[in-house]
C-alpha cells in the first residue's frame, strides 16, 4: 500500500511544454518524504498529480500512472481519493471553504462532506485542532485570519479528513519560527501515530532533516537525487538545484574547510 | 418566510393599506428584535430610490389634476398620490429585507436550508456568494492601497479617480478569475463532491406556532395576489 508515481509526465492544458518528466516517486504509510527544489522547478505541480487533482479537475494531459494505494487517480472518484490523499496548498486562504462562520466550522467542512455521524465529526474536528494548537481561534472568523493562522486552519481541515497520504505544498511558508515546530511536531506525531504518509515540499531544509526520512530533489521537472535525508542533504550539490543546505550542514562544511573536526554535540538533530 | 411574503403582498397589491400594514407590522418587528440602529442603513441606502420615485411620480406622472407648479415643473394629485403609494409600497419591501438581513445569519439559514433538503452545492452558492462581497471590497481596497503604494493618483478629482479604476478592475477580475482554479481543486481535495446529505451540525427550533406563522402567511399571500390579479380586492382602501 503506497502512494506511486510511475513515469509520470504532465502537461498543463494550453502549455507547449510538460512541467514534469517521468517522475518516479513512492511515499509509503508512515514515512515522511521531503521534496526540495527551485522556484518553478515543478513542486507544486508534482503535489496537485500525485493527489488526483490533475489533470481530472484542473485539465491538462498526463502520461504515466498516479496510484493511491489500490486506486487509480484516473479513475476513482474525487470523493474517494479526498479520503486517501489530503493536501495543503501553498496559499491558504484560497483553501478555506469562506461558507464557515467560525474557525471550528472550517475545520469540520471536509468531515461533515463526508456525511459522518455527527459525534464523529466532533472528534475529529477537535482533534486536529488540538494537534495543531489551534484552539484559542476556534471560534474567530476564517476570514479574518493573518496568514500563518490560515495556514494552520488549512492544515487542520486536512488532517479532519484523516487521509492516509497527506502531500503539504510548503504548509510552513507563512509561519514564525515557532509556528514552524508546531507544524514540524504535528506533522511527526501525525506520521507515527496514524500511520500516513506525508509528501512535504519545503524550502527550510532544516525543517526537513529534523522531520524526513526521505528526500527527493526536483530540478525543471525532473527527479535528479532521492534518497535517504541525511545523505539527500548532505550532497554538495544541493545548491546547484537552487537548495540552500540546513544550516547545520552549512556550518559543518565551513568548519571542516577551516580544518576543524566537527564535533557530535555540535549537532542540533 | 415572514420576510418574503411581506415583501410579496407590499410589492403586488395595490392601495395604501397593504404596504402601510406590512411597513407598521416589520417595523415593530425590526424595533422588537433590537435592530432600530442597525436598521438605518438599510433606510439611507433607499431613500435615493425613493426620491426619485417621489420626483418622478409627482411631476411626470400622466394626469391633469394640478395639485401645485414649481417652475416649469407641474404636480399632479393623481402624481402625487401615485408617488405615496408606490414610497410606501418600497419602504415597506426594503424593511422586510432589513428584517430578513438583521435577524438571520447567513450559516444559520443555509444550514436549515440543507437540513430542509437544498443540495450542498446550491447551499454552498448561496453562502459563498453573500461571503464574497466583503471579499471583494477587502481586496479592491488591497489593489487600490498597493496601486497608490506605486505612485497611482486615486485619490484626486474625477479624472483621476476613472484613471485609477483600470488598474484596479484589472487585477480585482483576473485574481477572482485565477482564484476559481484553486478553490475548484480545494473543495474537490476536501470531498465536496461526495454524494448524500452533508452532516448537520445543529438543529434549529421550529415550533408548532412558528410553522403556523409561516403556511397562514403563505396562505395570506396567495389568498391577496390571486385576489389582487382577479380585480377582487378594490374595497381596500
Amino acid at each position: 500500500m503506497t502512494l506511486t508515481l510511475e513515469r509520470v509526465s504532465y502537461r498543463y492544458a494550453g502549455a507547449a511544454a510538460p512541467v514534469l518528466h517521468e517522475i518516479d516517486l513512492t511515499l509509503e504509510p508512515g514515512r515522511v518524504l521531503g521534496l526540495v527544489g527551485q522556484n518553478g522547478a515543478g513542486k507544486s505541480t508534482l503535489c496537485v498529480v500525485a493527489v488526483g487533482l490533475a489533470p481530472r479537475t484542473i485539465g491538462g494531459e498526463l502520461s504515466g500512472s498516479v496510484r493511491i494505494d489500490d486506486a487509480d487517480t484516473a479513475t476513482a472518484s474525487a470523493p474517494q481519493l479526498a479520503q486517501r490523499a489530503g493536501i495543503l496548498f501553498q496559499e491558504p486562504h484560497t483553501q478555506l471553504a469562506s461558507s464557515a462562520p467560525s474557525v471550528w466550522e472550517e475545520v469540520a467542512f471536509g468531515p461533515r462532506n463526508l456525511a459522518l455521524p455527527l459525534d464523529d465529526v466532533v472528534e475529529r474536528t477537535w482533534s486536529a485542532i488540538d494537534a495543531l494548537g489551534i484552539g484559542a481561534i476556534a471560534e474567530r472568523d476564517p476570514g479574518r485570519l493573518s496568514g500563518g493562522q490560515a495556514q494552520l486552519v488549512a492544515l487542520a481541515g486536512v488532517l479532519a479528513l484523516r487521509p492516509r497520504y497527506l502531500v503539504l505544498d510548503e504548509p510552513t511558508s507563512q509561519l514564525d519560527p515557532l509556528g514552524t515546530r508546531l507544524v514540524g511536531e504535528a506533522l511527526a506525531r501525525a506520521a507515527q501515530s496514524t500511520g500516513a504518509g506525508i509528501l512535504i515540499v519545503e524550502h527550510k531544509t532544516n525543517l526537513l532533516a529534523r522531520l524526513c526520512n526521505e528526500v527527493a530533489v526536483i530540478s525543471d521537472g525532473r527527479l535528479v537525487l532521492n534518497g535517504n535525508s541525511d545523505e539527500v542533504l548532505a550532497n554538495a550539490r544541493l545548491t546547484e538545484w537552487g537548495v540552500a543546505p540546513p544550516a547545520e550542514r552549512r556550518l559543518r562544511r565551513t568548519a571542516e574547510s577551516a580544518g576543524l573536526a566537527w564535533q557530535a554535540e555540535w549537532s542540533s538533530t | 418566510m415572514v420576510a418574503l411574503t411581506t415583501a410579496l403582498i407590499a410589492l403586488g397589491v395595490r392601495g395604501w393599506s397593504p404596504p402601510l400594514i406590512v411597513l407598521l407590522a416589520m417595523l415593530t418587528l425590526v424595533l422588537y428584535a433590537g435592530a432600530g440602529r442597525r436598521y438605518l442603513p438599510y433606510l439611507l441606502a433607499t431613500s435615493p430610490i425613493l426620491l426619485s420615485i417621489i420626483l418622478i411620480n409627482t411631476f411626470l406622472y400622466p394626469a391633469n389634476d394640478v395639485a401645485f407648479t414649481l417652475g416649469p415643473l407641474v404636480a399632479t394629485a393623481s402624481g402625487l398620490t401615485a408617488a405615496g403609494q408606490a414610497t410606501l409600497r418600497v419602504l415597506a419591501f426594503a424593511t422586510s429585507v432589513a428584517l430578513f438581513a438583521l435577524t438571520t445569519r447567513t450559516d444559520e439559514l443555509v444550514d436549515d436550508l440543507e437540513r430542509r433538503g437544498l443540495g450542498r452545492r446550491a447551499a454552498f452558492v448561496v453562502s459563498t456568494a453573500i461571503g464574497t462581497v466583503p471579499r471583494m471590497v477587502e481586496r479592491a481596497r488591497e489593489i487600490v492601497e498597493a496601486q497608490r503604494a506605486r505612485g497611482l493618483d486615486t485619490q484626486g478629482g474625477v479624472r483621476g479617480r476613472v484613471r485609477g479604476l483600470l488598474p484596479l478592475a484589472g487585477p480585482l477580475v483576473l485574481g477572482a478569475l485565477t482564484e476559481v482554479e484553486q478553490r475548484t481543486m480545494a473543495l474537490e481535495a476536501r470531498a465536496f463532491s461526495a454524494p448524500g446529505h452533508r452532516t448537520v451540525l445543529r438543529p434549529y427550533p421550529d415550533s408548532a406556532r412558528e410553522r403556523a406563522l409561516r403556511w397562514g402567511l403563505t396562505v395570506l399571500t396567495i389568498v391577496l395576489l390571486v385576489g389582487e390579479v382577479g380585480g377582487a380586492l378594490g374595497w381596500l382602501p
